[in-house]
C-alpha cells in the first residue's frame, strides 16, 4: 500500500480534526451513556436541599438506595418528557431500594415548581437546587442533567439532555 | 487495516483539537450575539427607531416574547438606565415550529433576529454623548436539552444635540 506524502497526510490529518469537531459539538444529539463498571464510579458530591416541606434533604439520607437524580426546570421542554418516566419508574421500582430525587433549577423555586408538579402528578421529592450544588455535579449547564447514583453513593452514569426511557431503565437494572 | 490507520488519524485529530483548545461548551451553553450598533445621533424633542440584531447559533433556538407555554420564559428587552424614553418595542415574528420534545409547536425565534424600539428623546436630556443600558433576556433550547435564562447587556451609545 502507498504512503501519503507527509504535506496530504496532514491535510488529511486537519481535515479529520476538523469533521471530528463538528460531530463532537454538535447540539444535534447528546452523547449515549454507559453505566460506569464499579470500581471507576466517584462519590456523588453530597448536598443540602430544601423540599417542598421546608425540610432539608442531603443525599446521604438515600444511602443504601439507588437514587435518580434529576436537574430540571419547569421551563424545560425535554424535562417534560423523562419526568412521566421516572414518575414510572418511582413507582416500578421503588420496592427495591430506589428512589427518585428532582432539583429544580426553576430561579423562582417553589412558586413555578409547586403548580407545575401538581398538573404533572409528580410523585417523587422535589427540591430546589442552587448553583453549589450543580457546581458541585459538574456545573450542570444543559437541562435535564440526570445522574444515577448506586447504594454506595457512587455516580453509575450521567445522561445529559433527552435521553432514551431505555437508557435509564437499563442503568437502574444494572444499578439495582 | 483501513479502520486501523482511521483510529490512528482520529486519535491524532483528537490531540489536535485538545491543544488547539477546541471547547465545545461555547455551542453547549449557547450565548446570543448582539452586533455592535453605530452612535446614534438624535435632537431632543425628537423621536428615534433603534434596531438591535442579535444572533442565536445555529441548531438553537429561543422563546419567543410570546410563548406557547405559561412555564416558558420570554425574550425580553429592558431599558434601565439612560436619557431616553422607551415607547414601544417591537419584537420579532416568530416562528411556530416542531421539537421532539414538544406535542404542540412552539413559538421561538432562531438564527438572526431584530427587535426594535422606539425611543422619545427629552427636551430635558443633556446635549452631547450619552449611552441608554439595557438588558436582553432569553432562555435557548435545541432539540434535546434546555440551557439556564440568560441576560445580557444592551448598550446604546448616543449623542444628542
Amino acid at each position: 500500500m502507498h504512503r501519503l506524502p507527509p504535506a496530504l497526510r496532514l491535510v488529511v490529518v486537519v481535515g479529520v480534526a476538523v469533521l471530528l469537531g463538528l460531530v463532537a459539538c454538535s447540539p444535534a444529539e447528546p452523547p449515549k451513556t454507559t453505566v460506569k463498571d464499579s470500581k471507576d464510579r466517584k462519590a456523588a458530591p453530597e448536598f443540602a436541599l430544601k423540599d417542598a416541606s421546608g425540610k432539608i434533604v442531603h443525599l446521604a439520607d438515600f444511602k443504601g438506595k439507588v437514587v435518580l437524580l434529576d436537574f430540571w426546570a419547569t421551563w424545560c421542554g425535554p424535562c417534560k418528557i423523562e419526568i412521566p418516566w421516572f414518575a414510572e419508574f418511582q413507582r416500578q421500582y421503588k420496592d427495591r431500594g430506589f428512589e427518585v430525587l428532582g432539583v429544580s433549577m426553576d430561579e423562582s423555586g417553589w412558586a413555578a415548581v409547586t403548580p407545575f408538579a401538581a398538573e404533572k402528578k409528580i410523585n417523587y421529592r422535589l427540591v430546589i437546587g442552587d448553583d453549589k450544588t450543580g457546581d458541585q455535579y459538574g456545573g450542570i449547564e444543559a437541562l435535564p442533567t440526570t445522574f444515577v447514583i448506586d447504594r454506595e453513593g457512587r455516580i453509575a452514569s450521567v445522561h445529559v439532555g433527552l435521553s432514551a426511557k431505555k437508557e435509564f431503565q437499563d442503568a437502574i437494572e444494572k444499578v439495582l | 487495516m483501513l479502520l486501523k490507520k482511521f483510529s490512528k488519524f482520529a486519535g491524532i485529530s483528537l490531540l489536535i483539537l485538545s491543544a488547539l483548545g477546541v471547547d465545545c461548551s461555547a455551542q453547549m451553553n449557547p450565548v446570543v450575539t448582539i452586533a455592535p450598533v453605530p452612535t446614534i445621533k438624535a435632537k431632543k424633542g425628537s423621536v428615534t427607531v433603534v434596531s438591535i440584531r442579535a444572533v442565536l447559533p445555529p441548531g438553537f433556538h429561543a422563546n419567543s416574547n410570546t410563548p406557547t407555554d405559561a412555564y416558558l420564559i420570554p425574550l425580553k428587552l429592558t431599558w434601565t438606565t439612560g436619557p431616553l424614553q422607551a415607547d414601544g418595542i417591537t419584537y420579532p415574528k416568530s416562528t411556530l415550529e416542531k421539537y421532539s420534545f414538544s406535542d404542540k409547536p412552539l413559538s421561538v425565534v432562531t438564527g438572526e433576529f431584530t427587535i426594535t424600539t422606539k425611543f422619545k428623546i427629552p427636551d430635558s436630556a443633556s446635549s452631547g454623548p450619552a449611552a441608554q443600558n439595557g438588558t436582553l433576556r432569553y432562555q435557548a433550547c435545541n432539540d434535546h436539552m434546555c440551557f439556564a435564562p440568560k441576560t445580557v447587556p444592551v448598550v446604546l451609545s448616543l449623542n444628542l444635540d
